[in-house]
């Protein structure tokens, strides 16, 4: 049996699991995000912008390149990952969206622990990430 | 000795080389049509090159004490021919990924608190956002004057800015008592336990507000401003600072990158080159770090940073 200080040397369960769920998710998005990159780069799937002209586009602003490339802004990306340089969006968004699950599986821990306001303030963090992960707030030059 | 020798070295070979690619001023501002900006190299020059000078940046960040965002931003968009909101997009991801890396260990090993992290997280993440917004709404010149100035005014911090291992804290405050923002870690090198506290919340709180616009505004990554207020104002011991400041980068960021990634400002022939760069960087810095003088890098580091920071700046003004 622990001592109470060699106890609370501990994380504490909603920071295990935090931690659980954020390695799994990161090992995920980088190996999706790699394995994509390589049927990008090796030509296993066709790019949308071909790769000797993707150097015309980088250097322009967004608005630019969204303009001459004909690419929308937002989750259009999920309609386009039939082409190689779009498919490497699906690590990406693991990688930006794997907080937000780790938020959501430690609500109910909190929760379980009357920790009222921690829940609460996990559950804000969920609809800040959401409402910036849906595209909806625009914003341009 | 040798070590720092060879580091003062690539150090400066780096410089020159930045400097040699520094594409000529207001060649990212090639507006004048999308044909025009080709930079007539193979398409997989430029990728190449951001692969060998990220993972220079990697080696040096984990030396420097510095995260790849704060690196990465100045340098790369003052010395490539990468238009700035590509750069800040970039930018974001490296942190983030950087800060994913690092979190989980980070948290198992109760070093970063997520206790601390839950409420200053909120502030710094709904400010990333507003931040994204204003930076992306922003001429880039603008953007690139107030980024120059940021990066010097992180130099200047950087020299000046006091660390404090154990900050005495007196007396928690209200808020963070009523929060239960507290802990115990053990002190690895001695063994000992230490129970700390914080102080000053709100006021720490409301620094986070200003961090967090900026952490979205740039696409830099936070610890340099992290760690100062969660150590010095807030008094939590400089390791939880450390390590909770990374993980919080994985939240501030998670933000921003969706703001940049939602209005196209991600490329990912940018994107995989600059993370496998910095990554590889990071794994032979950790190598190298048993060896180096922490002085000599975090000198170099300054120096780069101060370079770039300038470039920026003028680069902003259109004579860099």
């Amino acid at each position: 049996m622990p001592d109470k200080a060699e106890a609370r040397l501990e994380p504490g369960p909603e920071q295990v699991r935090y931690a659980s769920i954020l390695e799994k998710g990161m090992y995920v998005g980088l190996l999706l995000l790699f394995i994509t990159f390589a049927i990008y780069a090796l030509g296993i799937m066709k790019p949308y912008i071909p790769l000797d002209r993707i150097s015309s586009y980088w250097s322009v602003n967004v608005h630019d390149y969204l303009h001459h490339a004909n690419i929308k802004t937002g989750w259009h990306w999920v309609g386009m990952l039939h082409y190689g340089d779009f498919l490497n969006f699906i690590g990406i968004a693991i990688l930006a969206g794997v907080t937000i699950i780790c938020y959501l599986a430690v609500i109910p821990i909190l929760l379980r622990n009357k920790d009222w306001v921690y829940a609460t303030l996990a559950f804000l963090e969920v609809l800040v990430l959401s409402l910036a992960a849906s595209g909806i707030l625009a914003v341009g030059h | 000795m040798k070590i720092d020798k060879a580091l003062l070295w690539s150090g400066l070979i780096g410089f020159l080389f930045l400097f040699i690619l520094a594409p000529p001023a207001g060649a990212e501002e090639m507006s004048q049509g999308v044909e025009a900006a080709s930079s007539g190299h193979v398409w997989w020059f430029w990728p190449l090159v951001l692969l060998l000078v990220t993972f220079v940046m990697g080696i040096f960040a984990v030396l420097g004490g510095v995260g790849g965002g704060v690196l990465f931003v100045p340098i790369i968009s003052g010395f490539f021919p990468f238009h700035l909101d590509f750069v800040r997009g970039t930018g974001l991801l490296v942190a983030l990924s950087g800060a994913l890396a690092a979190g989980p260990g980070l948290l198992k090993m109760n070093l970063a608190s997520l206790r601390l992290a839950i409420p200053v997280a909120l502030i710094a993440s709904t400010c990333a956002i507003i931040g994204a917004m204003i930076g992306l709404a922003l001429p880039t010149n603008i953007v690139q004057i107030a980024l120059g100035a940021t990066i010097i005014g992180i130099c200047i911090l950087m020299l000046t800015a006091k660390k404090s291992e154990f900050p005495d804290v007196q007396q928690a405050d209200r808020l963070s008592s009523s929060l239960r923002i507290y802990g115990v870690y053990q002190e690895g090198s001695t063994g000992q336990v230490i129970d700390w506290k914080i102080h000053r919340t709100p006021f720490g709180l409301g620094l986070f507000i200003i961090i967090g616009v900026m952490a979205g505004m740039f696409g830099l990554g936070a610890g340099w401003a992290n760690v100062p207020v969660l150590n010095l104002v807030m008094g939590a011991p400089l390791k939880i600072s450390v390590a909770t400041s990374k993980f919080l980068l994985s939240i501030t960021d998670t933000s921003a990158a969706w703001i940049y990634m939602n209005q196209g400002c991600v490329i990912p022939m940018l994107v995989v080159p600059s993370l496998v760069g910095i990554m590889l960087g990071s794994f032979v810095g950790v190598r190298i770090l048993a060896v180096a003088k922490p002085v000599v890098v975090r000198w170099i580091v300054i120096g780069m940073l101060a370079f770039a920071g300038i470039k920026a700046f003028l680069k902003g003004l259109g004579i860099g």
